[in-house]
């Protein structure tokens, strides 16, 4: 009986915590479809730079050995830059790659994002940049169990993680539909053309959106790879899963739709721990890819779905 | 005084000619208003007024400023509002945030209010369903809170699309009596319609639209009586 709910709320915790993570990621994902409709396939490598630039930064502040004991500031430092640093190269991929393709079929923004997407990993592991060796990022938190739940144990990292991520969204929830510039995003979302003649400076908003979602994908980088200290080339597997498991998340939650982004990452968090503690660990990734066709055949505008009423 | 002067326009989506050297005047305090069949062009002309469309040639003069290469976010804060065609009304979001986007670039929270208030006497229904998502209102309400978010913007020249499409008679009646409304208190109007009489009743004057050319214009009063117009656009055989 313990042991099963050991079990039980051991993969729960771990569920919320990758899933919170995914979430932040398939915020990008999804916010940059709300605006532009197209899937910016690039973001993911925006994660992987987060990782790699909070991994460079914490080296050079003398962190990098596994036992050199951080103050508690360091991480949310490190935090901040990467979160800042990335916001700016969203900025300039936006400004670069996508803004002259306004208005152009949408299959060339489409290729251009892969194109983004295998520059980034490439210039990424160019020697005097980040290299092509894996490396580990120090653990910055102690490796300390808060507390205990029918015996599973709920670890600083989990909780700072989740917890990091879950204000994050706060965050972007109070943006979005609490302020004028939050309203000025979702009316560009909605109808580009008639928000700019509401007075909207649509590229300033499509700018905007690329740097939050820049900054919080540097976040989920940085922030799972505390969890998983491995930090690899950004096209290692362990990367491209989290990239294409929080996609399945936005598309879940209903591309272009900020609330389903949300709760589709913690979805689909608690889906692969649940069916990987409970069925097969082997098949973990399978249950993500099995919802998301289950999801395309009978709800293809994903569970939350877009509202779209229109009356003539 | 003329306040918007289009000279010579062209413009072409693609291939498509779809404007073929349009000149129009908008006298300063009138209502003026281009009629013409499905796809003449009237839309054409406001979305390039507006700076949603880039026209390919000719001059517009607004208050004797060019508004060419501007785009719409700084035409409008010259004064010049534009309510598309098919209302534009974000469906997602609330009467009440509609609103709040029309007077997107003001500063002055004071007069902003003071103009809802206005927009309230005008559509009273708009200020009984403020906290109901736009996509929930009627045909004839989205119209009134189109209007109403472009009022809020405080402009000199309203650009009206096809107000009337689709409402029932006596909400045009209603739409048409506003639109009158609107001008006595000072505002000039640019209004396309495809309800000719309609639109000949509450014009000054007015043009004729045809494949992309003004085939004729004059004050409205002379149009409605003349046998072409009567007969191509006001059902009179
Ligand atoms: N985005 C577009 N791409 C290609 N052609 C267009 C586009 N918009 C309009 N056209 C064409 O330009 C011409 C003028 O269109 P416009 O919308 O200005 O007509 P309209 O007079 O407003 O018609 P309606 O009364 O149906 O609204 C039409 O032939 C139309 O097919
Ligand atoms: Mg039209």
């Amino acid at each position: 009986m313990n042991a099963a709910l050991q079990t039980f709320f051991e993969t729960l915790i771990n569920g919320l915590a990758v899933g919170s993570l995914y979430a932040l990621v398939a915020l990008g994902y999804t916010m940059v479809y709300g605006i532009l409709k197209f899937i910016n396939f690039a973001h993911s490598d925006i994660v992987v730079l987060g990782a790699w630039i909070a991994f460079v930064l914490a080296r050079s502040l003398g962190y990098a050995t596994p036992d050199a004991a951080a103050p508690w500031y360091a991480g949310l430092l490190i935090l901040l830059v990467a979160m800042t640093a990335c916001g700016a190269i969203g900025y300039a991929v936006e400004r670069l790659a996508y803004k002259p393709l306004r208005g152009a079929p949408r299959l060339n923004v489409l290729i251009t994002a892969i194109g983004v997407s295998l520059f980034l990993q490439n210039t990424g592991q160019l020697s005097f940049l980040f290299g092509a060796s894996p490396q580990r990022m120090p653990s910055l938190l102690p490796d300390t169990p808060l507390l205990t739940v029918f015996g599973a144990r709920v670890s600083l990292v989990d909780v700072v993680g989740a917890g990091t991520a879950v204000l994050l969204m706060v965050g972007l929830e109070y943006l979005i539909f609490h302020t004028k510039l939050g309203r000025a995003m979702r009316a560009v979302s909605y109808n580009t053309s008639v928000a700019s003649l509401m007075g909207v400076n649509v590229n300033a908003v499509i700018s905007f959106t690329f740097v939050v979602g820049s900054a919080l994908a540097a976040a989920a980088g940085f922030l799972y790879s505390m969890k998983y200290v491995g930090i690899k080339q950004p096209a290692d597997a362990g990367w491209v899963m989290l990239g294409l498991k929080a996609f399945v998340a936005a598309v879940v939650g209903g591309i272009g739709n900020i609330r389903g982004a949300m709760i589709g990452g913690v979805m689909i968090g608690l889906l692969e721990f649940f069916g990987a503690a409970y069925v097969s660990t082997q098949y973990r990734d399978v249950y993500v890819f099995a919802l998301l066709i289950l999801v395309l055949l009978f709800r293809p505008a994903g569970l939350f779905g877009r509202a779209t009423v229109e009356k003539v | 005084m003329t306040m918007l002067l289009l000279e010579d326009l062209n413009v072409h989506y693609g291939a498509i000619h779809a404007l073929r050297g349009v000149s129009v005047s908008v006298e300063q305090g009138r209502v003026v208003t281009l009629i013409g069949a499905n796809g003449a062009g009237k839309s054409t002309i406001l979305r390039a007024v507006s700076g949603m469309i880039r026209p390919s040639g000719g001059r517009i003069m607004f208050e004797g400023k060019s508004l060419s290469g501007q785009p719409p976010h700084q035409i409008l804060r010259l004064g010049l509002a534009h309510v598309p065609e098919g209302r534009g009304i974000f469906a997602n979001l609330t009467v009440d945030e509609n609103l709040e986007l029309g007077a997107y670039q003001r500063s002055d929270p004071e007069g902003v209010r003071r103009d809802r208030e206005k927009v309230y006497e005008l559509f009273p229904r708009v200020k009984e369903r403020l906290k109901q998502a736009a996509g929930t209102l009627s045909g004839g309400e989205q119209q009134m809170l189109a209007i109403g978010r472009a009022l809020l913007a405080r402009p000199r020249l309203l650009l009206l699309d096809e107000p009337s499409l689709g409402l029932a008679p006596q909400l045009v009646q209603t739409i048409f009596r506003i639109i009158r409304e609107i001008n006595a208190q000072g505002t000039t109007i640019l209004l396309v319609e495809q309800n000719a009489n309609m639109a000949l009743a509450v014009a000054h004057h007015a043009y004729v639209l045809e494949v992309g050319a003004i085939r004729m214009h004059g004050p409205a009063a002379d149009l409605a009586k003349s046998d072409e117009v009567r007969k191509a656009y006001l059902g009179h055989g």
